[in-house]
């Protein structure tokens, strides 16, 4: 993920000064995980199915995280373990690139060509397709809401961003 | 138990992947997301090597549990890829973009294929 949260942390490089973004990250990871564990034994995928529940779970993450960061873009003063936490944490290990892989190389192993390769264009242009909408939609939210703020507190930036 | 073990070995996975992100990110800069590409084709082989090894019979369903549901599931990630892919098309690097998507589902699929191989060199 492009600028970390930790630039302040970043010019002293001291494992002491960066642990708790590391356990946030891991907190975060266990929690996404089992989410995704959940989904996978409430929804599980037959062999030689297509995986729905993978599928699911990734572009979800990928809607979720089209919100997160323009929140927390538009937030003034986000905590600094916010984004370690949520974005890469729980996000990044609520989805998955590694299942989607196999997952991918199992279907055309298995001969279903066209199957496999549905299977691997849809995920990527839908995980696009989600992460650019949450995002849009967000951010015209958040833009409209400030927008009232301003107008109901007679403008001024104090009135700004929630 | 089962819980614990996807547990534990996402935490491993999501603090490795933050720490080779960072490592990757210092040497080569934060233009195009050579980090998350990295750890993304790192997790493919390993899931792709255990899947083969669980085939085998040489690997039981914790140890799929720990290492592929949890560690390789929390290693690689779609939604930081996608979303640094978004951010390269808006940022004007359309075919970096591209170029990105394509990299790594093919050296994705790459390394499952190279670990499955694997698997079955060592254990079939």
């Amino acid at each position: 993920m492009p600028p970390l949260p930790t630039e302040t942390l970043r010019a002293r490089p001291s494992w002491r000064a960066h642990a708790p973004v590391v356990a946030v990250v891991a907190l975060g990871g266990g929690a996404g995980a089992a989410a995704r564990h959940a989904a996978a034994l409430r929804w599980p995928t037959p062999a030689d199915g297509f995986p729905w529940t993978t599928l699911g779970v990734n572009i979800t993450g990928c809607a979720m995280i089209g919100v997160l960061m323009v929140v927390i873009a538009e937030a003034r003063t986000a905590h600094p373990l916010v984004r370690p936490f949520f974005g890469t944490g729980l996000l990044g290990g609520f989805t998955t690139f590694s299942a989607y892989a196999v997952d991918g190389h199992t279907l055309l192993a298995g001969g279903g060509g066209g199957l496999a390769l549905t299977y691997l264009a849809v995920t990527p242009l839908a995980a696009l397709g989600a992460v650019w909408a949450a995002a849009s939609a967000t951010r015209h939210t958040l833009g409209r809401r400030a927008v009232a703020t301003t107008q109901r507190t007679g403008g001024g930036p104090r009135g700004g961003t929630p | 138990m089962t819980w614990l073990l996807v547990v534990l070995g996402a935490m491993a996975g999501a603090a490795l992947r933050h720490l080779t992100d960072h490592a990757v990110r210092a040497r080569h800069g934060a233009v195009f997301p050579w980090g998350t590409l990295t750890v993304n084709v790192a997790g493919c082989l390993v899931l792709g090597l255990l899947t083969g090894a669980v085939a085998a019979g040489a690997a039981g369903p914790r140890l799929q549990l720990l290492l592929g549901t949890g560690l390789c599931g929390a290693l690689t990630t779609y939604s930081t890829f996608s979303y640094e892919t978004l951010r390269l098309a808006e940022t004007g690097s359309v075919r970096h973009a591209a170029a990105n998507v394509t990299a790594s589902v093919a050296a994705g699929l790459g390394a499952v294929s190279a670990g499955a191989a694997l698997a079955d060199t060592l254990w079939a």
